[in-house]
């Protein structure tokens, strides 16, 4: 059984002890624990179930590379799953749950699969579930979103906060261990601003663990001393518990910072997202051992060598009382000699190598009296929800067994990898280092920076250099260099540390484990842990075609979960090389995407969620809209009423009478949010006619005129009213939507195109309030206000003037979106509440009512007004909504003339703009289709127009709508057919888009 | 992220502080164009592994477009210049040259 040692625990305070659950079950830890070794010292080996077969798995790292060990944390707001075990420290009263288990872990119904593994290969929903297709939608789909998926989504708001850090330094080192601090320790006595960052709550790397002398010393002294130099200065800012997430673009890196996990209960931000640029990068991240590929490597017990020394030496915790070690290295021999001073069995080393004389290692560990097998693997591993044995087979044979040792645990090292993921994420080349048989840094082939040199060093087992010693003056060598090319010195006295060396035998590849294995053992061979991706499985994928790495890992989904993987990797693509009788470079590997390991989604939104997620733009009336029963709109960052919701009133109810009200008396519009843009220059008017389809100008002072706006592929983007306020300036009125780009789009063809025009543009949008006074009651409003002479004669339909309105400086526009008698009238946005109080005291008895947007898209519906965003969407042109009339024929140019003369823009068959009237009364659904003749080649019916706006208008009691209909125009009084996605099919007559005051008597009054 | 300069106020800065706005050097053709060439002038662009022109504003500062000289594979900045040109100018030619000696402007097509 796995269970607590009386000794031992370095990372332990064992006065402190905790109390969490697994599943409900009450355990103890202590301070100092991770849920992982807390779990292990519990004897709860099995954590979950695979994602595949639910086959029983235990814990196989102590790290971030971790498989098996999801779990989920905590409830409701603090809900969180798939948080890894070996990485969650121990807090009081943690609850944790395993994961992928139904209906419990111990007896799950789902690890049927594993019996009909030999049925579910790799590509097995490709290839299953193709037909028949109905099946698809009812049977399979259902069946395979119920069981897929890791851990659950948690349903409630998150509870916590969350924060981003901006930092700036020259020399940002990744990882806290040997070689990180000593590159920082360099770095920093140079003068460079330093940052380094450690994942874990702890510094030194696996060095502590591993042992070694420095200087004479043991490397956990060295360790200590470092650090306390590096607290003590100014230049360096020690981060633990901070994760290097990713490299990106010119040094840029985000770092990840877990501050609160491991106490939750503390004020604070949760996590924080560092988001630093860096002047270099140096990647000191370590390496990570291999699993070996044997059958049955997947069982509760088997376990990483490394994983299981620091079990033993930090937590004090063994992983089992007899453990066998299978190897192909010397390294993992320190496993062996720490778990037999620890007073545990280790009743066998199995080394796939056969060395000529025995290694420093190999020689303690027989002192020890270990017995030493060489040339020796696993058959396959004895046991299901735990290791019960090991059958013994030679490396070099097919798997006969030679004879069963029994143990409770296995530790296994196939070597390591270097961490190579932030050197590659943006960009850094890899080399195949056959000798220590992984992939390192290509030093020749860094990521780039902005001057075109490299900005990422790696440094130590991160650049696949091992040894103590190594690792040392590998790192101090990089941070000199780094250094150096930043224009720093290190102090001249200043050397590397000298490690005391060790002398060890090479190791020996080893892919598959035995040699020779059968089908039946590659088929309990795993690779991929999380995704149950096996030995047969690569090698099928390699047998139907998919040589290439990056179509193998789709096709098996090897390295395609959480652990992107960190474990499976080598070993899966060695596999691949195997299969293809090519050698492992060649192969190649998958590419490496930030971030190294998952961060929260609530770090990545920092502050910005709630009120905070983007700023809001509110009207000078906002405040009064709010108090006067205003139900919000959002258009783009503007909040606009959409109607005003009186008690006793749902809010059609308010949009209808507001209707009414404006037809028949007075309604007041916030139309403060439209784009103004003043042009102005002697280029201006010239500049306009590029603009706009229409001819501007030849508009006089005093006059306005409705325009048009098309991009450069012909499509129209924007509408509104131009006023000519001299000769030499403009105000452009833009959609609410597009005054900021529209402003953007005048900017850039000013800048980059008729850069040598005389013409300068303002966005004056927030400079005014703006109101509309619309109805039949809108002269006599303004006269009551007094001062400026608003008749007919003196101010005409599309003309506009200023003056003093009641004592406010006004500009009137006599424009109107309604159809009824309507004046805009513009103020400084300052005394835009002052005046809409005016208005509504002048109005009073003339009854005034405000009126929100959807009431403001009725009308100008009811008049055939388009609408853009509802009548456009980006493929229509001028042409197909009628406006040939907005089109100016006397002009060379304008932007989208040349596009709009195009064969496609001129076909006969497009569709074009009619208006639609139900034959019930009825409003049509929004977005509905014409059905047209017959069927397409894919089978799908025949469309042919669709709506474009639909509303209720209450001044014809029906429904009204506008649509784009294949050569609708001439088409009027056709029926069209409108299925709705209610299962109802509306029926449609084509008519002409403007239901209201054809002849404009109303406005022109 | 990249870190671009804008060579109008001097700035140098995140690329959030930016936007992109494809290649540069583009001749406008009107009304008056040939269908080929209007084709290509709206549709046709380069999308080269290396050197490329291409335009930037600096949206969230100057609000000024300006053309970058940038390596799209090692993502190495030759330099940024004024938007108000037709042709790169000689430094940045030359800077690109250091590093790609065979480099012609307009592109070989």
């Amino acid at each position: 059984m796995s269970t607590r040692l009386a000794t031992g625990g370095r990372l332990l305070n064992k006065s402190k002890p905790l109390n969490f659950t697994f599943n409900g079950k009450q355990m103890r830890g202590y301070e100092g624990d991770t849920l992982a070794s807390a779990l292990l010292a519990n004897d709860q080996v099995l954590v979950g179930r695979s994602f595949k077969y639910h086959r029983p798995r235990g814990i196989v790292t102590s790290g971030p590379e971790e498989p098996n060990g999801l779990v989920g944390l905590g409830q409701e707001g603090r809900f969180e799953p798939n948080a890894r075990v070996t990485t969650t420290e121990l807090y009081e009263g943690l609850e944790a749950e395993s994961q992928n288990h139904w209906p419990s872990l111990e007896f799950d119904v789902g690890a049927l699969n594993k019996h009909l593994s030999r049925f579910l290969p790799a590509g097995f929903y490709y290839k299953m579930f193709m037909h028949p297709r109905p099946l698809w939608k009812h049977l399979y789909e259902p069946i395979i979103r119920h069981s897929a998926g890791l851990g659950k989504a948690p349903k409630a708001a998150d509870a916590d906060i969350y924060e981003h850090f901006h930092a700036f330094c020259d020399v940002l080192v990744i990882g806290g261990g040997v070689a990180g601090l000593q590159a920082a320790l360099a770095a920093g006595l140079s003068g460079a601003r330093v940052i380094v960052m450690e994942q874990s709550a702890h510094w030194g790397g696996r060095a502590p663990v591993d042992g070694g002398t420095v200087d004479d010393a043991p490397v956990e002294d060295w360790v200590a001393q470092t650090l306390d130099r590096l607290r003590g200065m100014e230049n360096v800012d020690l981060r633990d518990r901070t994760m290097g997430a990713g490299v990106y673009d010119h040094g840029y890196v985000l770092g990840y910072e877990r501050l609160r996990d491991h106490t939750p209960e503390d004020a604070g931000p949760r996590h924080r997202l560092w988001r630093v640029r860096a002047g270099h990068v140096i990647t000191a991240t370590g390496a990570i051992e291999r699993p070996l590929s044997f059958a049955g490597n997947d069982v509760p017990g088997v376990m990483l060598a490394s994983a299981m020394r620091d079990y033993v030496a930090n937590y004090g915790v063994s992983p089992g009382d007899r453990t066998v070690l299978v190897t192909n290295n010397d390294n993992a021999y320190l496993t062996a000699i720490a778990l037999k001073q620890a007073g545990l069995d280790v009743p066998a080393v199995l080394d796939a190598r056969v060395l000529p004389q025995d290694s420093e290692l190999v020689a303690k560990a027989k002192a020890l009296g270990i017995r030493v097998v060489m040339g020796h693997a696993v058959s396959s591993v004895q046991g299901g929800k735990r290791v019960t044995g090991v059958a013994v087979c030679s490396q070099g044979g097919e798997g006969a067994v030679l004879e069963v040792i029994a143990c409770d645990a296995i530790a296994m090292s196939g070597g390591w990898s270097p961490v190579v993921h932030l050197w590659s994420h943006c960009g850094g080349k890899l080399t195949w280092d056959g000798a220590k048989a992984c992939f390192r840094p290509d030093q020749d082939h860094p990521p780039t920076g902005a001057d075109g040199h490299g900005f990422v060093t790696p440094a130590g087992a991160a650049a696949g250099v091992f040894a103590l010693d190594d690792v040392l003056h590998d790192a101090h060598a990089a941070a000199d260099g780094v250094a150096t090319s930043l224009g720093f010195k290190l102090p001249r006295d200043l050397t590397a540390p000298t490690a005391a060396r060790r002398e060890e035998a090479p190791m020996m590849p080893v892919w598959q484990m035995p040699q020779g294995a059968s089908v039946k053992l590659r088929e309990k061979t795993f690779l991929d842990y999380q995704n149950d991706v096996k030995v047969s499985d690569v090698r099928l994928a390699a047998q139907e075609g998919f040589v290439s790495v990056e179509h193998a890992k789709r096709y098996t989904t090897l390295g395609m979960a959480t652990d992107q993987g960190k474990l499976s990797n080598i070993n899966g693509l060695a596999t691949l090389a195997g299969a293809l009788d090519a050698e492992i470079p060649s192969v190649g590997t998958t590419t490496f995407r930030p971030p190294y390991h998952p961060i929260s989604m609530g770090a990545i939104a920092g502050a910005a969620r709630g009120d905070t997620f983007q700023p809001i733009r509110r009207t000078p009336l906002h405040d009064w809209h709010a108090a006067n029963g205003a139900v919000w709109e959002p258009v783009g960052q503007w909040r606009r009423p959409y109607a005003y919701v009186q008690s006793g009133e749902s809010t059609h109810d308010a949009v209808m009478r507001e209707v009414t009200n404006t037809r028949q008396n007075l309604g007041l519009l916030d139309a403060s949010t439209l784009g103004k843009l003043i042009v102005r220059g002697p280029d201006a008017a010239r500049f306009l006619d590029m603009m706009y389809t229409n001819m501007m100008s030849t508009l006089k002072p005093g006059k306005c005129r409705y325009g048009l706006m098309c991009n450069e592929n012909g499509f129209l983007i924007d509408d509104g009213v131009v006023a000519r306020l001299d000769e030499q300036t403009f105000l452009c009125h833009t959609t609410t939507g597009g005054a900021d780009s529209i402003h953007a789009h005048m900017e850039e063809w000013l800048q980059t195109e008729w850069w040598d025009w005389k013409v300068h543009v303002v966005n004056a949008t927030e400079h005014y309030a703006q109101v509309a006074v619309v109805g039949p009651n809108a002269r006599k409003c303004l006269e009551k206000l007094g001062g400026m002479d608003l008749s007919r004669e003196a101010l005409g339909f599309m003309e506009w003037t200023e003056g003093e309105l009641g004592g406010f400086k006004v500009r009137v526009f006599r424009i109107s979106f309604s159809g009824e008698l309507s004046y805009e009238i513009a103020v400084e946005a300052g005394q835009g509440q002052a005046f809409w109080d005016a208005l509504l005291i002048a109005g009073h008895d003339l009854g005034v009512m405000p009126y929100g947007t959807e009431c403001l898209h009725i009308l100008r519906a009811e008049k055939g007004f388009i609408m853009i965003g509802d009548e456009t969407d980006g493929t229509v042109i001028p042409q197909d909504l009628g406006l040939n009339w907005a089109i100016s024929k006397k002009k060379d140019d304008y932007l989208g003339k040349r596009a709009q003369q195009r064969s496609h823009m001129q076909d006969p068959s497009r569709w074009k703009l009619v208006g639609l009237e139900t034959t019930d009364g009825s409003t049509l659904p929004d977005g509905a289709y014409a059905l047209g003749e017959g069927e397409n080649e894919n089978g799908q019916k025949v469309m042919q127009g669709r709506v474009t706006s639909t509303y209720h208008s209450p001044t014809l009691d029906r429904g009204i709508a506008m649509g784009l209909v294949l050569h609708g125009p001439d088409r009027m009084g056709e029926l069209l057919s409108f299925p709705g996605t209610d299962g109802k099919t509306y029926e449609a007559r084509i008519v002409d888009p403007v239901f209201y005051d054809p002849k404009g008597e109303k406005q022109n009054v | 992220m990249l870190i671009l300069t804008c060579p109008c106020c001097h700035v140098t800065a995140e690329e959030t502080e930016f936007h992109g706005g494809g290649e540069a050097h583009l001749k406008r053709v009107g009304p008056d164009g040939a269908e080929g060439d209007f084709e290509s002038y709206l549709f046709m662009r380069q999308n080269p592994k290396g050197v490329h022109l291409e335009r930037w504003r600096h949206v969230y500062g100057c609000g000024k477009w300006f053309h970058m000289a940038r390596d799209t594979a090692t993502l190495e900045v030759f330099g940024s210049y004024a938007a108000q040109t037709l042709a790169p100018p000689d430094h940045i030619v030359d800077a690109i040259r250091k590093r790609h000696p065979d480099w012609q402007w307009p592109a070989a097509s």
